[in-house]
């Protein structure tokens, strides 16, 4: 498909690694837009009234699907929500022709959650409408890149130059991985620690520089991500129990004070609490966790009108 | 019938000939190899700036039947093969039933006769279903007529089964042929391990895996005396262990993939199910050691591991995909183009390895010239440029990681027995 690369009017959005800076820059700005607009009373307006998006998950989803959800109707669009556990895909059908099926009828814009790494690259092959990732496997989920860079500007925080540490699962994790790739090209000095069995060998290619202690990379910190720790991991055998995990690796007050004082807490969500992060760190002044939630509305509103409407950046909205 | 082929420069290893020489057919058999002959023919094929080599030998192949008919059968994957130069195919016993017993060994092997298009030979199992547990009957097999055994597509992951049958069937001269990597380290990967993995989030599989592996197997062979053929060799460390236990004298031999020396895993950041195959596309370092064991003589043969899938099959998710693709219709021009073209290797040297060396190890009377043997005969042209379309194949399996490829090289004609079973391209009816 020939997208025209001077505006997203018309672009998938499949991870952050290929939008340039200009380009998250243009959505950051239409997003801080399209935030005043979730604090008005009538939070509608009618941009994209017409157009009609499909929220395709194969996986389980709260905050992304329902995030995505708000973010078109208060737009103005319709939106179709599609969880595959009740669709025909448990019939036999092949992710071609469940993307084909959606195009036919019209849709704008799939939305798709999906758990193989490539599965919406394979769909933006696939089809015309837009496909925006909303995560695929260990890959990206470039809306949560956006909504964690849109929160640390908002603290007044530039990525250039900061030290930002990743904790955790990063060898599962598409957030790790899209926080990687947009925090890198931005200029931040990034720093990832966590059981080496839950980091990908060869990690260090990526341009981040690897701690086997949590507290060298919390170390005057001004971001610390903390990623969740999903329990199958144990069951696997990647680490001895959660109490190990919790006591070594996990975010709590004493390690979040070798941070920066403003320090800037991060989580993906769901959080596990007691395991990757302490009940007190996930409360505290310092965790920006449901700013994320209600930047990632704003976000995603952005993304949808970009990508559905001409693709220009918009002063002010009516 | 008389065929004679006229000043090609005929290139047979097993004679160590490179020269401008006529070659005279007859009667299915070579009869002549001169510089100059003048007998009358029923046809003459002008090879005037041609290579006139022993037919193409590739010993890892997959031709699906029986059970398996939608994603090739032996008529399809023999005009691949005639397509692609190659004129004996050995094809290995993953088929639905396994190749597991002398019936079927004697099915595929009459049923190539009556209706392939090069010679066909037939891997059979090492245990009952490939599962692992049981010896299969390998004696019964081999007297009819199995070139070699293997549980190919699964690794035998039990070390004294591997024993048992180097001892039993290394009693009667029988290759065993290793799909050597050991699964649990991968069981969860679907690409190589590297920095491409850790880029794209695909679960790798590391390279240790395999030289795992193909250690335990070396030191079967050595503790055995029975001889162990390594199968689809692609990491550094397998290549390393290999030369090792050759330089002892221990009965190993191996093979590389035309793609595990031509690509690497940056292939696969496009997640295209094409690039899914096991083991994995590695790494340029790993490359280049499978290139430099080639020239050392570490490496015995190159192969296709010719894996045809149905569409519906490989137009999947990554993941999802089962692993292997086509190549029997690529292989001399991606061989030609990317190993050749470039100073890698020389046209004698892929000769020998596509060639006479994979005919010696399993004792096959083929990849040669000489004088009484099979008239099979491989023609290529250096320069033909040509670009890899596979609405153009014959083979049932379409995916290649090389589609769209442009190559320079092609096999322009086969001989096998003594007729052309293609010439410039086109299959020749039978």
């Amino acid at each position: 498909m020939a997208k025209a690369n001077v505006s997203l009017g018309g672009r998938d959005i499949l991870d952050l690694d290929s939008l340039s800076i200009e380009e998250y820059e243009m959505i950051l700005q239409t997003a801080a837009e399209m935030k005043k607009i979730m604090k008005r009373d009538i939070k509608k307006v009618p941009s994209l009234r017409g157009k009609s998006i499909i929220n395709l998950f194969y996986e389980p989803s709260t905050r992304t699907r329902t995030s995505f959800e708000l973010a078109g109707k208060y737009l103005g669009a319709d939106v179709v929500n599609i969880t595959t556990a009740s669709s025909s895909v448990v019939k036999g059908e092949c992710l071609r022709d469940t993307i084909l099926t959606v195009q036919s009828m019209a849709c704008d814009a799939i939305v798709m959650r999906h758990p193989i790494e490539g599965a919406a690259a394979y769909a933006a092959e696939v089809a015309d409408p837009v496909i925006i990732n909303a995560g695929d496997g260990a890959h990206a989920h470039p809306s949560q890149g956006l909504l964690d860079m849109f929160t640390i500007r908002e603290q007044g925080k530039d990525l250039k130059g900061l030290k930002m540490a990743i904790l955790g699962d990063v060898l599962y994790s598409r957030v790790a991985r899209t926080n990687i790739a947009a925090w890198t090209k931005m200029g931040a000095d990034v720093h990832v620690a966590g059981p080496m069995t839950l980091l990908p060998h060869d990690i260090e290619s990526l341009g981040v520089t690897v701690h086997k202690r949590v507290e060298d990379a919390i170390e005057g910190a001004d971001v610390i991500d903390v990623l969740r720790i999903q329990l199958e991991r144990q069951k696997k055998g990647l680490f001895p129990s959660p109490r190990e995990y919790a006591r070594i690796f996990g975010l709590n007050e004493k390690r979040l004070a070798l941070a920066k004082p403003d320090v800037t807490v991060l989580h993906p969500g769901p959080m596990n609490r007691g395991l990757e992060i302490s009940w007190e760190v996930g409360y505290c002044d310092n965790a920006a966790i449901r700013d994320e939630v209600q930047n990632g509305v704003a976000v995603r509103m952005a993304l949808l009108f970009l990508t559905l409407t001409g693709g220009k950046q918009i002063e002010n909205i009516d | 019938m008389k065929t004679l082929i006229k000043n090609g420069r005929v290139i047979d290893p097993s004679q160590n000939i490179d020269a401008i020489m006529d070659l005279l057919v007859e009667d299915g058999v070579i009869k002549e190899v001169a510089a100059e002959i003048k007998a009358a023919a029923d046809e003459v094929y002008d090879a005037d700036g041609l290579i006139v080599a022993p037919g193409l030998v590739d010993v890892h192949t997959h031709l699906r039947e029986p059970g398996l008919e939608a994603k090739e059968d032996i008529v399809t994957g023999t005009m691949a093969a005639a397509a692609g130069g190659v004129t004996t195919i050995a094809c290995m016993p993953n088929t639905k039933p396994v190749i597991d017993n002398s019936i079927i060994v004697s099915g595929i092997k009459e049923r190539a006769a009556r209706e392939g298009y090069v010679n066909v030979e037939v891997i059979g199992a090492i245990s009952k279903g490939e599962e692992g547990k049981e010896l299969a009957e390998m004696i019964d097999m081999s007297e009819k007529g199995a070139m070699a055994f293997s549980d190919d597509g699964h690794f035998v992951n039990s070390p004294r089964l591997f024993t048992l049958a180097a001892k039993y069937i290394g009693a009667f001269d029988k290759v065993l042929i290793s799909h050597a990597i050991e699964p649990e380290l991968g069981h969860e990967g679907y690409m190589h391990e590297g920095a491409v993995s850790a880029r794209i989030g695909v679960p790798g599989i590391p390279a240790i895996a395999e030289d795992i592996a193909v250690a335990r197997d070396c030191l079967i062979a050595e503790y055995t005396g029975a001889h162990v053929h390594i199968a689809h060799v692609a990491s550094k460390g397998a290549v390393d262990i290999i030369r090792g236990f050759k330089k002892k004298g221990v009965n190993v031999t191996c093979e590389v993939t035309v793609h595990h020396l031509t690509l690497t895993d940056e292939a696969c950041a496009t997640y295209s199910s094409a690039t899914r195959v096991s083991p994995p596309l590695r790494s340029m370092d790993h490359v280049e050691a499978l290139r430099a064991a080639v020239k050392d003589g570490t490496v015995d043969a190159i192969v296709t591991d010719h894996a045809p899938h149905a569409p519906e099959e490989k137009d999947v998710e990554f993941r999802y995909a089962p692993c292997g693709f086509t190549g029997l219709e690529t292989s001399v021009g991606v061989v030609l183009t990317d190993l050749y073209h470039t100073n890698i290797f020389t046209i004698n040297e892929i000769i020998g390895k596509m060639s006479t060396e994979p005919a010696n190890i399993f004792a096959l009377k083929a990849g040669s010239l000489k004088v009484g043997y099979p008239a099979d005969v491989t023609i290529i042209d250096l320069n033909k440029e040509w670009t890899v379309d596979n609405t153009k194949f014959y083979t049932r399996g379409k995916v290649t990681p090389f589609q769209g490829k442009h190559c320079k090289g092609k096999a322009v004609a086969t001989m096998v027995a003594g007729k052309f079973v293609m010439r410039d391209g086109e299959v020749c009816k039978r």
